[in-house]
């Protein structure tokens, strides 16, 4: 077939962002983020099968500020990926499908994942 | 003048027969995923020292030792089956797409392996 010059779409630059389609790519986003944090568990786990040596020495980096951001960013990654596979799901289920549905439960991911984050940093915080 | 029909034209290009399990499959850790990662976050935040001692006693429970295992074991399963999605929709060369995901799986197989092998080993006590 002779390759035609269709202009393709939707055109990313001039398509005004959604909720929808902006939690439908943070979901990807997070997953492939996420991918990394599993990455670094095997390393961490390695680090304590390693010996007290190998563990303090990553250790002083999870403990570091940018290690703190990182880790933070990894719950709320975790939560938010969970939250929106759970509204996955459902979808799965031919559930929710509408329009407004899907806003609404795109809000509640949204609202959840965030406050889930916020409630296990006062958790570490005020030491359980 | 071509010869060849239009239905041998679009045989091949149509369904890839397969692809069912993919999707299964990655529901399947995705369920598995929700308590045991739920549980992860839980069991490190309730820990009151994340020093080496805690960190060994904490893996020499046989609970934590099984659900960790279970937990890497999903998580690298499912991971490895979202990034080759990612791939495939991204990497348009052919040769490129299907290195990258040999490659993925290879690291991802051996990673999770070396979390569950370093589990193992502390809980055994070797």
């Amino acid at each position: 077939m002779a390759a035609v010059n269709r202009p393709l779409s939707p055109h990313l630059q001039i398509y005004k962002p959604q909720l929808t389609s902006v939690l439908s790519i943070t979901h990807r986003g997070t997953g492939v983020f996420l991918t990394l944090g599993a990455l670094f568990l095997s390393c961490w786990l390695l680090s304590i099968a390693n010996g007290p040596e190998s563990y303090t020495a990553l250790q002083q980096y999870v403990l570091a500020w940018y290690g703190q951001i990182l880790l933070y960013a990894w719950v709320f990654s975790l939560y938010f990926h969970l939250c929106n596979g759970i509204r996955h799901l459902i979808w799965d289920m031919g559930r929710g499908l509408d329009i407004k549905a899907t806003y609404l439960s795109g809000y509640i991911v949204m609202a959840t994942s965030i406050l889930l984050t916020i409630v296990t940093w006062c958790l570490v915080r005020g030491g359980v | 003048m071509k010869l060849r029909t239009p239905l041998a034209k679009v045989r091949g290009l149509g369904s890839a027969k397969e692809g069912t399990h993919h999707w299964w499959a990655q529901r399947m850790t995705a369920i598995a995923l929700i308590p045991l990662s739920l549980w992860f976050i839980y069991s490190l935040v309730s820990m009151t020292t994340l020093d080496y001692m805690a960190a060994i006693g904490w893996l020499q429970t046989p609970m934590t030792s099984i659900l960790l295992i279970l937990f890497v074991f999903a998580l690298f399963y499912h991971a490895q089956l979202g990034m080759q999605v990612v791939i495939e929709d991204y990497v348009d060369n052919e040769a490129l797409k299907i290195t990258s995901i040999i490659l993925l799986k290879f690291v991802m197989l051996f990673a999770g392996l070396a979390g569950i092998v370093a589990i193992l080993k502390v809980f055994l006590g070797l």
